[in-house]
């Protein structure tokens, strides 16, 4: 047997001081003579225990052993049998905690870096237009009707999957472009709006039709859908109101919710004002409050509209911080600040109603709470206060209350979310289906991504029996 | 796209739009606003609805030139179309019977205060409208205004037309005269909504405003419209953007509003620029 190479191919990325400055993607990506390289690792382990580590079923050895053959159409046709996005997920998955993870290779740190490979088989397809055309099945259509509410992650794998079962798709998006999290949320210079676009298109054309500017629970409810010859809803609008920190004077002019600070940048392309109407602000100090990979993402894109010191405020310890390692090294590297075990108490405004400074606190760790992570506890007397023009807190999201308020006989759990079977995505609605973060609260794209999937195989099951009786 | 079937300008700097937009029209009820986003470049401004017709398909939107956006709009021409219009969004004005309202109008307030006032008054309200403006030639829709109300006074800041003054003088007159008022509600600027809940409280008469703070997505999403009620955060996206006027937190309110005001000024700079090119 050949001797295990334990080098994991490095995937080239902008430099730190120039990107820190630039929208433009950070990860460069792989080169076919380094693709076929990392790929010339891969054991071929006929138990894939990759492959079981996988949200959504990838045949990984299979698509790794095309890029070593050079048989770049067939990659793309395994990989797309199972994912609809892999542009996407090759490069915002935390593979490190699933199909790597699983890879044998892992127990040597070195596992087969598969998100770099899918990302190079998805961004070759791109590429390659033709194969796409090549491949497009022909699909006819069975007689029924699934509306999707949300044009995320989840809800495009759920369109994707039933749209190739012979279902006629309408995805219903609140926004005026498709894509949900991946367009208003990470920003360009992780994920590029033109590979969402992209992958929107592909799935756009399986038949899916993609009704923009359409807010569920207003322009129609779940119940008009069903009533109007649609024969199942999954219901995937995402992540609802952010929350905040809930001290004094978070209301000041300059305090942003990430979504909001996101949602300007990312969606409004604010970086770009005036040219585009939508203004921000951002002065010289910001504080993003919070250690997830959504406060990772705004203090980059803090450092990218102008800031010249960016702070992540963490109560906890690094070793508790739940963004991705990858997310974390970039931001320290492009100058992001970590002040951990430290928590605000209140926001200090100017006489015009402005942030200007917060005051903050030590913690120290004490046991273990409720989650398993050391459960911070103030210091008493270590209160100073931080001087900032911009604060961002990235707490998370409630679930947003418009389709909930509008659908009769939705139960919800105590936190707000739908209450779903995790297996097949059902509500306690007849012909209701929830995924993504309105079932789970905030989570990851994969995970979004299989809970589609999931929704779509028992829709399926469920449509056809009723087409059988 | 959304095309723009009837434009008019109603008085200097304000225009109305009639706006193809079935699927909303069907849907529409008083208090409730879109979001609107002319194209590419845009950005989403909420704009309060002034009317709808389902039958016809076409929603009808009045507002006044005041930033980037509204000025952008005001170029366009019946016929074309705005890239995005989003709703009917925010909660419907809570309409019951309860006796006597007074709707108060301020300046472009006319516009959304109409169908509140029609459709209190088909739930059989006695309604009496004031309808303040600057001056003259600042007034319009006083025939609507008045066709849903059974008493109707204007004001003018200047005194060209009707009263002279400001809408909270009739309003306090009308509250003393021992007239029983069950509801009050005002729709125009901030600060005219301010100084109407003002007047009322010493009366102990439900006052109710419709708040316009900036908005972003207006679906809850973002948090750029919070407010404070009562002392609690609220959206006015999603928990308004109708509230009791004596809860709100009104210098919180103009503080946010203001926030841009820099911006807008670089872009109505911009604007400019790009004009004298054209020319």
């Amino acid at each position: 047997m050949a001797k295990v190479n334990l080098n994991r191919e490095p995937m080239s990325k902008q430099d730190p001081k120039t990107r820190g400055k630039n929208f433009n993607e950070v990860a460069l990506g792989y080169s076919a003579e380094q693709a076929k390289a990392e790929a010339s690792r891969c054991l071929q382990d006929p138990k894939h225990p990759c492959t079981d580590g996988c949200p959504v079923g990838i045949y990984i050895p299979g698509f790794i052993k095309a890029v070593l053959d050079g048989n770049m159409p067939e990659a793309v046709r395994i990989l797309k049998d199972k994912n609809s996005l892999p542009g996407i997920c090759g490069r915002v998955c935390p593979q490190e905690t699933q199909c790597e993870q699983a890879c044998i290779l892992a127990k040597k740190g070195a596992p087969i870096a598969i998100g770099r490979l899918e990302r190079y088989v998805a961004d070759w397809e791109r590429a390659h237009p033709e194969i796409r055309e090549q491949q497009k099945e022909r699909i006819s259509f069975n007689g029924k009707k699934v509306a999707i509410v949300g044009s995320g992650p989840a809800g495009l794998t759920c369109a994707a999957d039933l749209a190739k079962l012979g279902y006629r798709v309408t995805i219903f998006e609140a926004l005026h472009v498709a894509g949900g999290v991946l367009m208003y949320g990470i920003p360009e210079f992780r994920l590029p709006k033109t590979i969402v676009q992209g992958e929107v298109d592909y799935v756009k054309s399986l038949g899916v039709d993609i009704k923009l500017n359409h807010v569920i629970g207003k322009i129609a409810t779940v119940d008009e859908l069903l009533n109007d010859g649609f024969d199942a809803v999954f219901l995937a609008p995402g992540a609802g109101a952010p929350m905040f920190l809930d001290i004094p004077g978070e209301n000041l002019t300059g305090i942003y919710s990430a979504n909001e600070f996101l949602t300007r940048t990312n969606l409004m392309k604010a970086y770009r004002f005036p040219e585009y109407d939508t203004p921000i602000q951002v002065g010289r100090r910001v504080a993003v409050f919070g250690a997830g990979n959504v406060a990772m993402d705004a203090s980059r894109c803090a450092l990218r509209l102008g800031a010249e010191q960016v702070y992540i405020i963490y109560r906890r310890s690094r070793a508790e911080m739940p963004a991705r390692l990858e997310e974390r090294e970039n931001a320290e590297e492009e100058g992001v600040v970590f002040k951990l075990l430290t928590n605000p108490s209140k926001f200090i405004g100017d006489e015009r109603g402005r942030v200007r400074a917060v005051e903050l606190y030590e913690m120290a760790l004490g046991e273990p709470d409720a989650s398993g992570r050391a459960r911070p506890i103030r210091k008493p007397g270590s209160e100073f206060v931080m001087e900032i023009d911009t604060a961002i807190p990235a707490l998370g999201t409630r679930p947003n209350p418009i389709i909930p308020s509008t659908t009769k006989g939705l139960e919800l759990t105590k936190w707000g979310t739908v209450l779903t079977d995790e297996v097949t995505g059902r509500t306690s609605r007849d012909r209701v289906w929830c995924g993504g973060d309105m079932a789970t609260g905030a989570a990851t794209v994969i995970s979004a991504m299989g809970a589609g999937r999931r929704a779509a195989t028992d829709i399926d099951a469920r449509l056809r029996n009723r087409l059988a009786l | 796209m959304f095309r723009i079937i009837y434009r008019q300008t109603l008085a200097a700097k304000i225009h109305l739009f009639k706006i193809e937009a079935p699927a909303i029209a069907r849907k529409a009820q008083a208090g409730q606003f879109v979001v609107v986003r002319i194209d590419d470049r845009g950005e989403r401004i909420p704009l309060t609805l002034a009317d709808w017709d389902a039958r016809e398909g076409s929603v009808t939107v009045v507002f006044m030139e005041v930033g980037a956006t509204t000025r952008r709009l005001a170029l366009l021409k019946a016929g074309d179309s705005i890239a995005d219009l989003v709703g009917p969004l925010g909660v419907p004005t809570h309409i019951d019977k309860f006796g006597t309202v007074v709707c108060v109008a301020g300046g472009v307030g006319v516009a959304p205060i109409t169908p509140i006032a029609r459709a209190l008054k088909e739930k059989g309200n006695r309604i009496i409208s004031i309808l303040g403006a600057r001056c003259k030639d600042l007034l319009f829709w006083e025939d609507k205004l008045r066709s849903v109300s059974h008493q109707l006074i204007v004001t003018t800041d200047d005194g060209t037309y009707g009263r002279k003054g400001v809408v909270t003088e009739p309003l306090k007159e009308l509250l003393e005269s021992g007239e029983k008022v069950d509801r009050v509600i005002a729709v125009g600027p901030s600060i005219m909504m301010k100084f109407c809940a003002q007047t009322t409280k010493p009366f102990g008469v439900k006052t109710i405003v419709s708040l316009n703070p900036i908005m972003v997505d207006g679906t809850g999403m973002c948090g750029c419209c919070r407010v404070s009620v009562g002392g609690v955060t609220k959206f006015a996206c999603v928990d308004g953007p109708d509230f009791d006027g004596h809860q709100v937190d009104w210098d919180l309110l103009f503080a946010r509003q203001r926030t841009y005001l820099n911006e807008e000024k670089r872009s109505f700079e911009q604007q400019q620029a790009q004009v004298r090119k054209c020319s």
